[in-house]
């Protein structure tokens, strides 16, 4: 489907913030209110939008705080840069809270959370064990936290600008 | 002990320069809780990380020692491939371009460089704070034009030749300006360039917020016909790229200018700071698409702004780029300061009055609009709140 700049652009401001009020959205896009409802309208029945969802934070709420799997990876390192290469293109993927290069038994220790036992399977088996240089995976799924270190979920947002500047 | 003087160490050009009017602000400010500043001159977004990343790594590769005085020649390649791309004007990355701390350093140099003593230099109003104070450091007299409302703050080329004598040698233009937003369009900037070269004079274009317009094409003073000969072209990373705390700005000009404003930075500076220096170089390499982000993110929020004052009853036209609006406030009857103490007093919304950018700032007020969309909403009700108390 064709769309025009301005369709586009209601798309974008409504993907981030989907409650934004339509005044605002019209404003934004330099169309009167009236066009604009018109034109999610538009989008909402062709399924352009499919639907509107909340972003959650579940470790919130008590009993939904979601799962937490510790995973010893086995790799062959490549000559060169070592376990590096592989450790970032397991890094790289967001799902993955941490990685470390471990003595003893296996090399890498992944760190994943997931909504589910099976979200984190899925990782596991679809993207982790099929790099090329992971020879074999061990997942240790967390049952309780008792002292949780360095996940900060608001970071990044506070404004460290000073108040008047020229 | 300490000894009681009469005398003064402080030098008389120093001595003369008025204090700013923001910092006045940013005292009051600063003190208050719950404040929605919309008076501050910078970015809202963070550095992009793939900048900050590539400025790390260059700590962690040990690149810590000074680059050339002119900067990095990789840098100031990026610099000439950017002015090229961007804004289709050539410079010799090797003898045309100089890395600056902030277009700040850029504006000093540039006034440095080209002022005797007693010259004058032509400065519009409302205008940046440091222009004036900078012709004066440097030894020169800064002869003030002021651009109005009515006119939404353009610059008329018969206001220069007023005001030319026979010792003035540069005019500063701002472009998209800082406070007013407004942005000369390519006829009006060949209007101006010939009188500039009527009288043969220089141009110090800050081009600082070049990358921040939003409607229509973008015509830097230095791509106007017969005029790169006679520009000092400044700009950086500060506005456009969200790295204003990165310090790293630029100039261009033609090698006689450029190599006289190195000669005072290799003295004054030695050259600007190394790890900034790679980040610019990934701003310039791979930060296109951000910088495209953060442009489109600031005119809506433009669109949303400016709209909602003229609802609210402060005329404000619609500004061209950087990320200021600047709506009048006269029909409230207060004075500039007085609006701008009572809204913060009253209802904590922080903005800057129009006269500390200049006389004809008076009746003005500068309103950032580089906040989230929330604060916007937020300092639109409160506004609406207190202009219906006055
Ligand atoms: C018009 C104008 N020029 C120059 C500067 C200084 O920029 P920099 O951070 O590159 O020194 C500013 C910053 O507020 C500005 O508004």
């Amino acid at each position: 489907m064709k769309l025009s700049e301005k369709e586009v652009e209601i798309i974008e401001i409504l993907e981030k913030d989907a409650r934004i009020p339509m005044e605002t959205l019209a404003k934004m896009v330099e169309l009167t209110v009236e066009e604009t409802e018109a034109i999610v309208k538009k989008l909402e029945e062709t399924k352009v939008i499919v639907q509107y969802a909340a972003l959650v934070d579940w470790r919130k709420v008590d009993g939904h705080e979601g799962v937490t799997a510790m995973i010893d990876v086995k790799v062959t390192p490549k000559r060169g840069v070592g376990f590096d290469e592989v450790a970032e293109r397991i890094y790289r993927f967001p799902e993955v809270k941490s990685v470390y290069l471990m003595s003893g038994a296996y090399d890498l220790s992944v760190v994943i959370e997931g909504r589910s036992m099976s979200e984190v399977a899925q990782f596991v088996s679809e993207k982790l064990s099929t790099l090329d240089s992971v020879i074999s995976t061990t997942t240790h799924f967390i049952l309780k936290k008792y002292k949780h270190d360095g996940t900060v979920f608001d970071q990044g947002d506070q404004d460290r600008r000073i108040v008047v500047s020229p | 002990m300490r000894q009681q003087t009469k005398k003064s160490y402080v030098s008389e050009t120093v001595s003369r320069l008025k204090p700013s009017g923001i910092r006045r602000f940013f005292d009051l400010a600063s003190g208050m809780e719950g404040v929605i500043s919309l008076g501050v001159g910078e970015p809202d977004f963070v550095t992009s990380w793939n900048i900050r990343e590539a400025s790390i790594l260059s700590l962690e590769q040990g690149y810590t020692s000074y680059t050339a005085n002119a900067g990095l020649l990789e840098l100031r390649q990026e610099i000439a491939a950017y002015l090229m791309r961007k804004f289709h004007v050539e410079y010799n990355p090797e003898t045309e371009i100089l890395v600056t701390v902030g277009a700040s350093q850029a504006l000093d140099l540039a006034m440095r460089a080209i002022i005797n003593p007693g010259d004058e230099v032509i400065v519009v109003e409302p205008c940046f704070v440091a222009y004036e104070p900078l012709v004066a450091l440097a030894g020169g007299t800064p002869v003030l034009v002021e651009t109005h409302g009515d006119d939404h703050f353009k610059l008329r080329p018969e206001q220069i030749e007023q005001v030319i004598t026979d010792r003035t040698k540069a005019l500063i233009i701002c472009s998209p300006n800082n406070p007013t937003g407004t942005v000369l369009q390519k006829e009006e900037l060949e209007a101006i360039g010939r009188i500039v070269k009527k009288y043969d004079l220089l141009v110090v274009a800050d081009e600082i917020y070049a990358e921040l317009t939003y409607d229509g094409t973008y015509t830097s003073v230095a791509a106007v016909d017969g005029m790169w000969e006679r520009t000092i072209l400044i700009s950086g990373f500060s506005k456009g790229f969200a790295m204003t705390g990165w310090r790293l700005g630029f100039a261009a000009a033609p090698n006689e200018i450029l190599q006289a404003m190195l000669k005072i930075h290799q003295y004054a500076m030695m050259c600007a700071p190394t790890m900034a220096q790679y980040g610019a170089l990934e701003a310039l390499r791979n930060g296109g698409q951000d910088v495209e982000y953060m442009r489109k993110s600031y005119r809506r929020r433009r669109n949303y702004f400016v709209q909602s004052l003229n609802e609210i009853g402060l005329y404000c036209h619609m500004p061209g780029g950087a990320f200021y609006a600047f709506p009048s406030i006269q029909s409230t009857g207060l004075t500039s300061e007085q609006f701008a103490e009572r809204l913060l007093f009253e209802e904590k919304v922080a903005v800057v009055p129009g006269n500390v950018f200049g006389a004809s700032g008076e009746g003005y007020i500068r309103c950032s609009y580089a906040s989230s969309l929330e604060q916007l909403q937020e300092a639109i009700k409160r506004m609406k709140r207190f202009l219906e108390r006055l």
